[in-house]
């Protein structure tokens, strides 16, 4: 979700007034006095009612930003206070998205209705198409009666004139999995069961009412308290900002790192193991395989489509080969994922090598409210050398090609991707492990997000942007 | 006639802020104007320093600073200097 969102910026200005009272010498008050430093007395109202009511947003950002939950405020409870929590704690709130029903728009709910452009036709194929015998004529026009009706839909395609719609409540509609749905009060609610952390609502959501919880003061805090902190930069951070990527692993050692790691070397393991469970699996007689790194797919097998489970590989992520490299350097290295995406958050918590995640936009957030300009960095020179392949795991279709790369046998894997998880694709997600079958191909590469990892819900850049410098710099060396 | 100078801020903070949009401002620009604009993408112009980040992205035309900008407000500028 590059910059096409107004939403954006206000995330990010209270991201970065969040780090810099962090790191100024009055964390408390400084960030009590965000929401009126955004609003100041007398300034006009931006998008909402009135300054009020947008200083009253501008809090609960704060409070995310801060790494709290607003599905426990009570109102009360200032923003030094949460600041204090964010300090005392010493661990992360399990649960990575969190609601402000303030910014909630409360959308009406989602359903079918007739517009103004209903032109009363003879044919009346809208009352024929309906089994619920739910429209009728008033006055010369359709009528739905949304008691009876179901939301079907079939008189949407039917009607000639394209009169009836069907209205969404988007964060509803771009969840894949039914997760977030308007509670009683008509405000969004998760529900964090069935939830796979994908961050659809993220992008979904017009009023910017979903946020995630950031961990950003977690990791200045240790980084302050002088502990070595390790960045571990996934492969599609190339392309997120107007710089390489080794400037931008130099604006994270500026900014306090100890020292940086591309996870593209953890990729390099990935696919290697994950083609020889292909070639084993295949052997076996087993007609698909399905990759194993993203995240929210892994949630989605998990919690909705168990029956993929003997279908995935057991291939540990990039992030957990990078990271177990990295402890076993040094047991008191603390780990930092930095990625475009929500799930990674909730895969970190289960992976005890891996201490912090942050979002592309926290780190982005992290160089402004420091004054790092990347431009001005000397470039940084990692350690260990990735293969090319591994690079370009960051986009759709880069994993199971690297996979492919590096197999003994690549006239065997027929590579099938999954571009983006929605209630289609899990659909036929769910038909494959029904089935035993895949009539696609039998190397499915599953990604979350639209065009891979480039479209995450935290992403600085566009994503066709990204993907052709992404594949420039593969191709450096 | 003299072209319309566009100076794009492409500093860390205008990019993280919204600059990363103008990108491909070329192709959005309307056609009309296409041949009397001279666009140029810069590192950092140094307007985000005393703490003005929040009114970046910054864009230069004809001298003209413009904060907070959109393309809008951008396309406006080229306008207002093509008649002005």
């Amino acid at each position: 979700m590059a910059n096409k969102n107004q939403a954006n910026h206000l995330r990010r200005e209270v991201l970065i007034r969040t780090i810099q009272s962090f790191l100024s010498d009055n964390f408390d008050d400084k960030v009590e006095t965000i929401p009126f430093v955004m609003r100041p007395k007398n300034s006009k109202a931006s998008y909402r009612c009135c300054i009020h009511k947008e200083r009253a947003i501008l809090r609960d950002r704060a409070i995310a930003a801060l790494g709290g939950s607003l599905e426990q405020d009570d109102d009360m409870k200032s923003l030094s206070s949460y600041a204090r929590e964010a300090i005392n704690r010493t661990d992360i709130s399990p649960e990575v998205l969190t609601i402000l029903s303030d910014a909630c728009h409360g959308c009406v709910p989602s359903r079918v209705f007739v517009t103004d452009l209903c032109q009363g036709c003879v044919a009346r194929t809208c009352v024929g198409s309906c089994k619920f015998n739910a429209i009728t004529i008033v006055n010369g026009r359709s009528v739905i009666d949304s008691e009876k009706c179901k939301n079907c839909g079939l008189c949407i395609k039917e009607c000639p004139y394209h009169a009836i719609v069907k209205r969404v409540v988007p964060c509803e509609d771009a969840c894949p999995v039914g997760a977030i749905e308007k509670g009683e009060e008509g405000y969004a609610e998760i529900d964090f069961d069935k939830c796979i952390s994908c961050g659809a609502c993220i992008v979904g959501c017009p009023f910017g009412a979903v946020m995630e919880k950031s961990q950003i003061i977690d990791v200045l805090k240790v980084i302050k308290a002088g502990k070595k902190v390790v960045g571990m930069l996934a492969p599609s951070v190339v392309g997120q900002l107007p710089v390489s990527i080794n400037k931008i692993a130099a604006g994270l050692i500026d900014a306090g790192f100890s020292d940086v790691y591309e996870v593209a070397q953890g990729a390099d393991l990935t696919s290697e193991h994950e083609s020889h469970d292909f070639k084993e699996r295949m052997t076996k007689g087993d007609d698909f395989m399905t990759t194993s790194c993203c995240a929210a797919y892994n949630q989605l097998v998990e919690k909705h489509v168990t029956e993929l489970n003997d279908y995935v590989s057991e291939t540990p992520t990039p992030m957990w080969y990078t990271a177990d490299a990295i402890k076993k350097q040094d047991k008191d290295n603390l780990t930092v994922f930095v990625g475009p995406c929500v799930a990674k958050r909730k895969e970190g918590l289960n992976d005890e090598n891996v201490d912090f995640v942050l979002s592309f936009e926290e780190m982005g957030a992290l160089f402004v409210a420091m004054h790092i300009e990347l431009a001005d960095c000397k470039d940084y020179i990692f350690s260990t050398k990735s293969l090319a392949s591994s690079k370009r795991f960051g986009y759709g279709g880069g994993v199971a090609q690297a996979v492919i790369d590096v197999s003994s046998d690549r006239e065997q894997i027929k590579p099938v991707l999954v571009d983006g998880l929605n209630k289609k694709s899990v659909r036929e997600l769910k038909a494959y492990a029904a089935k035993k079958h895949c009539p696609h191909g039998n190397l499915i590469e599953v990604m979350a997000c639209p065009g891979g990892c480039v479209g995450g819900s935290s992403t600085l850049n566009d994503k066709k942007i990204s993907v052709k410098e992404i594949k420039k710099y593969s191709e450096l060396d | 006639m003299d072209k319309v100078n566009i100076e794009i801020c492409m500093g860390t903070t205008c990019f993280v802020m919204g600059a990363s949009g103008f990108q491909e401002i070329t192709n959005q620009i309307p056609h009309k104007y296409k041949d009397q604009v001279d666009i140029c993408f810069k590192t950092c112009l140094g307007f985000c320093q005393n703490n003005e980040y929040n009114k970046s992205p910054y864009v230069v035309v004809n001298g003209e600073v413009i904060s907070e900008a959109t393309l809008e407000k951008i396309i406006n500028c080229i306008e207002s200097n093509k008649n002005g």
